[in-house]
């Protein structure tokens, strides 16, 4: 990021495959890189969760803890303090302590340890991204490739399927999923998917987003069934499953490729927002977004609550977008990428 | 050739930074054009006519590229003008023709209002009066209803009719110097020769200097007054049209000129074409550059020959007049 | 071009056709649930529960039920919810539309005057540290759910800071119509404007720039320069006039999908009761028809959103006129 001029053209390496190249690309790509050392930074700190819960915080973050008592500077504090702002009436859980420690970010109003939710929440938001994400590409992929490859009435059928939910908004959409699957469970064959489950946020975002991913890649098959080597393999009698095979998916691997770093950001930006709304990941376990739901209450008292899981998001997804323009620089320059 | 050239080029070189370090397009080459001459500029892809006419543009934008030389217009030098100067030159005084008509259009204005906006560059007019002018040159170059295609959006037009209204456009405020760029390239053979005759009437009427750059044989011999065949950034032949379809001097132009089937006489067994490849200008050999395909290359072809020779035609070779005129006298040159 | 306006209007009430009967299909028959106890909301009373499936004709065919549903939404207009107890659901809706319009409006107005500053500058200064803090500051601003900027929006405005010069003359939460005060109907969405306008600045910056780059490669591009009008003029006339059709298709798009619920999150962190923040509601207490009502009107925006975006579009771009 320190030099202005411009990138040089590339040397002509006549030797080396589209996938070398783009691995070329992507090392020498700075932003690129710090942002995935963040983003394994990040993974790393949440999947020790459980270690900080039990060596650092000491506290269990799913109980309430309403009557608790710490030590903090050798002075013993109540977990929720007597207010001292307002009219002075009610409780108000322990702000951050800034010591490595029990309630270094403070409590939540239930007296729950706010950093060690945050971890837990990073998990459950990534796991959650990442599922939604594989569910989403798997999907959208078959959906997009049965219809850009066979064409006719089938591409028809699928194309006006995917128009309407095309044009249901993706938030109305989500939730007018999740309060029917919320309210019961739901039976897919074998699998059942209750309420508290994080398949739920996982199916709901999973499959808001198949249309702006099927679609893309429906055009692109589209336009790959009408180059001249798809033609030319056609002309020279290869089987309709070769042309799949050798011409079509390595062809739409590389555009899917590009669109995983981004739907994982979308999917964190959506999880939060449906969690937020309280449809997401549901009591008592954790996510990034309702760890700020659980803190909007307390915004003006005990703002970290609030703050500390919403700046989590927004590096998360920051290093995931300047990841997933690196990835798409590298692989497909001149691709167009734009969900949401 | 009168004293005061309209166009003067000298040394100019283009280079471009890569990772391979400094690639040289075109490489210091020099001309001068009178008005009213049409001059055929000849190489194969890659050889940097295409590059030279866009110095003299100044459209060169590439961040990476570096220009060095001269280009004198009517004695002002345009290399290193600044964008306010060069826009009142280019536009009015030079104006340029593109190879491709499908593309060299803005798709959201209608032709007419891009020639207007060219006008109105460049003279205090009325957009009525600019207007009505850019109807005049539309059906000047040959299109009918102009006032209708003048409302027309470029796709809507074919191919032929783009690169009339690209003309029309260059044509607007009667340049004193056409510089086009294969202009017939993409259009069809029938179409080709009704812009040809075009440009030569532009000449006849406005006295407007040409520069024709084509890989085109056919399309010289039918315009041109002067040649200059270019190979690898380098004029390796200049000389007049009779001077270089007649007698080439270039082993180059041997090549290039003994691919065309001769029209009367008997028909040679099989067309020539030249042996090889153009070079990379990444690795250009060390002197003559046409040495590694030239069947005459000796020694003294390591260092670069200037350009020699009498009355205006003169040719980069090494080879003595005495050998060369002995070499075409045997057929060597029409092999 | 009357007949292609006709069949795109076709296609439109279609496309509504079918988004009404997927809305339909969610709430009343997803497998294994009983859609009269999701009506009647949480711990409803038998007699409620007869009464719900009377008056959505429960125990008629699937078809029947589609239609009455439709007649009560669109003809009679007497939804009732039954969590508020005889509450009309649509005349609700109708009343949270113009705080929806206002919130959206003005922040479409600010993203899109940010959008193009921000593309224009950095697609005309590329390479540049201009362009690149403008680029990383646009990702930034992509990166924060606006729910929690707005949120930190509010712990600034209305709290932390309210009491200093700067932000003194913010109102409280909520909405002010603008008929009634059309300075505190400003005051009172200028920072909801300014958030809800973040993420979108962000986005059509970026979008506009590399739209504006790809177009700035073009042969039209170098026969405008050769034309010798100034690069001001060649950048904006040729270049961002071309790269235009791309960036209102996607505003059509994105207003519609706001104005259709996308909001809601920003409604419902600044207090304002429009579309979205009734949706939000009701998802509280699961107020069945409310849903149903708002999730049907803000599709039908966002199909007519880009009903108006196709003809912006034939407008905006010559070809895509005659390609119909």
């Amino acid at each position: 990021m320190t030099d202005t001029t411009p990138p040089l053209p590339e040397k002509a390496r006549a030797a080396e495959g589209p996938w070398a190249t783009a691995w070329r690309r992507l090392k020498r790509d700075r932003a690129a890189l710090a942002a995935l050392a963040v983003l394994l930074v990040i993974l790393a700190a949440c999947l020790a969760a459980p270690l900080y819960a039990t060596y650092v915080s000491g506290t269990n973050p799913f109980a309430t803890n309403l009557n608790g008592t710490i030590t903090v500077d050798g002075k013993s504090r109540d977990v929720l303090e007597a207010s001292t702002e307002g009219l002075g009436l009610g409780l108000t859980p322990i702000g951050p302590t800034w010591q490595l420690g029990p309630y270094m970010l403070g409590a939540d109003n239930q007296g729950r340890d706010v950093a060690a939710r945050l971890l837990y929440g990073g998990r459950n938001s990534l796991f959650i991204a990442g599922a939604a994400a594989v569910l989403c590409l798997v999907v959208a992929t078959f959906v997009g490739v049965v219809a850009g490859f066979f064409g006719g009435l089938v591409d028809t059928v699928l194309s006006r399927i995917l128009d309407v939910l095309w044009a249901f908004p993706i938030f109305l959409l989500a939730i007018s999923l999740s309060i029917v699957l919320i309210s019961q469970p739901l039976l897919i064959g074998p699998f059942e998917i209750r309420s508290g489950s994080l398949a739920l946020p996982i199916v709901i975002i999973g499959v808001v987003y198949i249309p702006y991913v099927a679609r893309p890649i429906r055009n692109h098959v589209i336009t790959l069934m009408k180059s001249e080597f798809v033609t030319a393999a056609v002309g020279l009698g290869a089987s309709p499953w070769r042309i799949l095979w050798v011409d079509i998916l390595p062809n739409v691997v590389t555009r899917i490729i590009v669109f995983v770093p981004l739907m994982l950001a979308l999917n964190m930006i959506i999880e939060s927002a449906l969690s937020f709304l309280s449809i997401g990941v549901q009591p008592p376990d954790a996510s990034w977004g309702t760890i700020i739901q659980d803190g909007q209450g307390l915004l003006y008292s005990r703002p970290a609550v609030a703050l500390a899981p919403g700046i989590a998001i927004a590096v998360t997804v920051l290093a995931l977008n300047i990841f997933g323009d690196g990835v798409r620089d590298a692989l497909d320059p001149k691709s167009t990428v734009r969900i949401g | 050739m009168p004293a005061e050239p309209l166009l003067e080029v000298s040394g100019l070189t283009v280079s471009f930074r890569t990772e391979d370090g400094l690639v040289e397009a075109v490489r210091g080459i020099s001309f001068a054009i009178a008005p009213g001459e049409i001059m055929g500029l000849v190489g194969e892809s890659g050889s940097g006519k295409s590059q030279t006419l866009l110095a003299l543009m100044g459209l060169i934008t590439s961040p990476n590229a570096v220009l060095s030389g001269s280009v004198r217009f009517r004695g002002q030098e345009l290399v290193g003008l600044g964008r306010r100067a060069l826009d009142r030159i280019r536009g009015r005084d030079m104006a340029m023709i593109f190879q491709d008509p499908m593309t060299a259009l803005t798709p959201v204005h209608t032709v007419g209002a891009q020639i207007v906006e060219q006008i109105r560059a460049h003279e205090r007019i009325s957009p009525r009066a600019a207007r009505a002018r850019a109807v005049e040159l539309i059906s000047a170059v040959g299109i009918p209803a102009p006032a209708d295609v003048a409302g027309r959006y470029p796709h809507q037009l074919s191919g032929g009719m783009r690169q009339r209204a690209v003309i029309a456009m260059a044509l607007s405020c009667n340049p004193a110097l056409l510089i086009a760029d294969e202009p017939t390239t993409a259009l069809d053979v029938t179409v080709q020769a009704q812009i040809l005759e075009l440009i030569g009437r532009l000449r006849d009427e406005f006295g407007s200097a040409v520069i024709l750059v084509t890989h085109d044989l056919g399309v010289v011999a039918e315009i041109a007054d002067t040649v200059r065949v270019m190979y690898a950034g380098k004029v390796v032949e200049e000389g007049s049209k009779r001077d270089l379809f007649t007698a080439p001097q270039h082993p180059y132009a041997w090549g290039l000129f003994a691919s065309i089937p001769p029209l009367e006489g008997a028909r040679p067994a099989r067309l020539s074409a030249i042996p090889g490849t153009p070079p990379r200008l990444s690795a250009l050999p060390a002197g003559c550059a046409f040495r590694p395909r030239c069947a005459h290359a000796h020694a003294a072809c390591a260092a670069m020959p200037a350009l020699t020779g009498e009355g205006g035609h003169r040719a980069a070779c090494v080879l003595s007049p005495a050998r060369r005129a002995e070499l075409l006298a045997a057929g060597e040159a029409r092999s | 071009m009357l007949f292609a306006l006709l069949a795109r209007l076709g296609q439109m009430v279609l496309v509504m056709f079918g988004i009404s009967v997927v809305a339909f299909l969610i709430f009343f028959a997803t497998p294994g649930a009983d859609p009269s106890a999701r009506i009647a909301g949480r711990n409803a009373s038998q007699e409620t529960l007869q009464q719900v499936r009377h008056d959505f004709g429960l125990d008629r065919p699937l078809p029947v039920q589609y239609a009455l549903m439709m007649k009560r939404l669109f003809v009679t207009r007497d939804l009732t919810s039954f969590v508020n107890r005889g509450q009309k659901v649509i005349p609700t809706v109708m009343n949270a539309i113009p705080i929806t319009l206002s919130l959206v409006c003005g922040a479409a107005v600010l993203w899109v005057l940010g959008g193009l500053v921000v593309g224009v500058v950095a697609g005309a200064t590329r390479g540049s540290y201009v362009d690149r803090g403008l680029m990383m500051l646009g990702l930034a601003g992509i990166s924060m759910p606006v729910f929690w900027l707005g949120e930190v929006a509010n712990l600034v405005t209305q709290s932390r800071w309210h009491d200093t010069w700067a932000f003194s003359w913010v109102p409280a939460l909520g909405y002010v119509p603008l008929s009634v005060d059309p300075w505190g109907w400003f005051k009172a969405l200028v920072i909801p404007w300014t958030v809800l306008a973040t993420l979108y600045v962000g986005l059509y910056g970026r979008v506009l720039r590399a739209s504006l780059i790809e177009m700035m490669q073009e042969d039209f591009i170098r026969t405008a320069r050769a034309k010798g009008i100034g690069e001001t003029r060649v950048l904006l006339h040729h270049g961002l006039r071309t790269s235009l059709v791309a960036f209102v298709t996607m505003f059509g798009l994105d207003f519609g999908a706001l104005v259709g619920g996308g909001a809601l999150l920003t409604e419902v962190v600044f207090g304002l009761q429009g579309v979205g923040k009734l949706t939000y509601d009701a998802l509280q207490t699961l107020d069945l028809p409310m849903i149903l009502a708002t999730v049907i009107y803000a599709s039908f925006f966002v199909v007519m959103a880009n009903f108006v975006v196709d003809i912006l579009h034939a407008i905006l771009d010559p070809r895509a006129r005659d390609a119909r």
